[in-house]
């Protein structure tokens, strides 16, 4: 009898977190799709679904937040994988440090970040505004290269160095080492890297308008919507980028390993 | 690859990272109103500028305030959930486990703005009341703190506990002598990851923060909109203080582990 009031004690620590969870976390999503599929008065409709896949804008703003995101996680890959393949793989002493090198502006509001990186642009190319698709990727990867460099950081110097050893001494060059057992060891974090990059990206309008870039990506339709009041827009567009994160966390889900998920700060 | 290749490299990558941030740096010490123009003269006044203006001094005392008590509750509720579901059956473990990863992999615009829809919107909560922000921050942190506290149950003793009990301690002893003294450095890491997150937080803040009130991120957003040079050079100030904080607590946390080793060894 004591051992089951003791064991019960302990698993009821957590009823607090999962009320909060579901109440805040749960709830709020059930309330989007409601808010998604009603109009003003509260009826059940399906105008926000239409008015949002037969606009010619929305689906154009969809696709330029696609290309932003897919053009910003390529640089950000082409930047993060020699980065963090020279961190994890060669012999420099003291890894760590270096590593946080690079992780360290992290940690600096990134606002500020993109006031600063706007200040460089601003002399660089004169007028900021006649460049706002480049600028736009630019700040993404001023802005988001760490959350790149660190999976791969991770992936990477697990690798299992006997492996590659073998590889060699069964006469593969350099190059095939790493296209035949390197890269597809380090594709768990090449994924992961991709969609703490890639989801942002397609949201986080605040660098396009610090930057002087007046298109609209996904994130802005939400905050064009919360401006104007209409909560049931807002929440189409908030429906559609769940779908699209559900779709990218199943797909990711089956590649990346369990260490390096979640990685928004684990540097700590 | 040649070393030299090597450090060439990893010098470009680190010179894109850090010379927007050094530049600022050196500007803001000088009395130029436009990063490129000609300095003319050393200057603390943007400094100075940024501790006497009562709308600047109040916007980061805010966002500091803020961050702590968030990451505070955040660090509690996330705590006591960990330890509950390590103990808990298969099925509510990994419901809980599932639940807590939804804010992480959602973006936060969504996060911000379900939150905005469910309390400002539906239930009517005024925002003024601080209440929809407390929880939308604590929802951006919480899982957070939740992932960090894992790890460190698993690498546990689970004999400690029972031994605990079985030497005459109440499970309430158990848990707060035992238990929660070993996963210090997990809560300890938990907390500082929470502050940063609510520190650099900018759309939860803005979809449920009362209309007055500013935190950093949105504050600099809405400043860059304005004209005022004042602000805007006094804001290249808060931007290296920033740096230099974190220079220092990341040097911090590097050497007091290791010089903690080396006293005990």
């Amino acid at each position: 009898m004591t051992d089951f009031k003791i064991s019960f004690s302990r698993k009821q620590l957590c009823i607090p977190y999962a009320v909060f969870l579901i109440l805040f976390v749960i709830a709020p999503l059930v309330v989007i799709v409601y808010y998604a599929f009603t109009n003003g008065q509260g009826q059940f409709s399906f105008a926000n679904f239409t008015n949002f896949f037969t606009s010619t804008n929305a689906l154009g703003t969809l696709l330029y937040s696609f290309a932003l995101a897919a053009v910003t996680s390529l640089v950000c890959l082409v930047i993060a994988y020699p980065t963090a393949y020279i961190l994890a793989r060669s012999g420099f002493k003291r890894k760590y440090v270096l590593l946080m090198l690079f992780i360290l502006p992290m940690w600096i509001n990134f606002t500020l970040r993109i006031t600063a990186l706007k200040e460089i642009l601003s002399v660089l190319e004169g007028n900021i505004s006649a460049y706002p698709f480049l600028n736009s990727v630019i700040g993404m990867t001023y802005d988001f290269l760490p959350f790149m460099i660190l999976p791969l950081y991770t992936s990477l110097l697990k690798l299992d160095n006997s492996l590659l050893e073998a590889a060699s001494d069964l006469g593969a060059n350099k190059l095939t080492v790493f296209l035949r057992v390197t890269l597809p060891l380090s594709v768990p974090g090449i994924i992961s890297g991709i969609t703490m990059v890639l989801l942002p990206s397609m949201t986080n309008y605040v660098v396009l308008d610090m930057l002087y870039n007046s298109t609209y990506i996904m994130g802005s339709l939400i905050g064009s919507y919360f401006s104007a009041y209409d909560w049931h827009g807002g929440s189409m567009i908030s429906l559609v980028l769940l779908v699209i994160i559900l779709i990218v966390t199943l797909i990711t889900n089956r590649f990346s390993d369990k260490d390096t998920a979640g990685n928004r700060g684990t540097m700590l | 690859m040649k070393t030299a290749l090597k450090i060439f490299w990893l010098s470009l990558v680190l010179a894109f990272i850090y010379i927007p941030v050094l530049v600022l740096a050196v500007y803001s010490f000088t009395d130029a109103t436009m990063v490129g123009a000609g300095i003319s003269g050393f200057s603390f006044e943007n400094y100075i500028n940024l501790f006497k203006n009562e709308e600047l001094r109040d916007m980061i005392f805010n966002t500091l305030i803020l961050a702590v008590v968030c990451a505070a509750i955040s660090t509690v509720l996330a705590t006591f959930g960990a330890i509950g579901a390590f103990y808990s059956k298969k099925l509510p473990k990994t419901l809980l486990n599932t639940a807590n990863q939804i804010p992480v992999v959602n973006a936060d615009i969504v996060t911000g703005f379900s939150v905005c829809i469910l309390l400002i919107v539906l239930m009517r909560i005024n925002k003024d009341s601080f209440i929809p922000l407390g929880i939308g921050h604590v929802i951006l942190t919480a899982p957070f703190v939740y992932l960090s506290i894992l790890p460190k149950l698993k690498q546990m003793d689970n004999s400690l506990y029972e031994a605990a009990l079985d030497l005459g301690a109440t499970p309430a002893q158990a848990l707060f002598k035992v238990v929660i003294p070993q996963l210090i450095p997990g809560i300890l890491s938990g907390f500082m990851l929470a502050v940063t997150l609510s520190l650099d937080d900018y759309f939860i803040t803005t979809y449920t923060k009362p209309s007055t009130f500013d935190t950093i991120s949105t504050y600099v957003v809405n400043a860059t909109k304005g004209s005022q040079t004042e602000i805007k050079t006094a804001l290249w100030a808060l931007s290296t203080l920033i740096f230099l904080i974190v220079i220092i607590i990341v040097v911090l946390m590097n050497i007091l582990p290791k010089a903690k080793k080396g006293a005990e060894k």
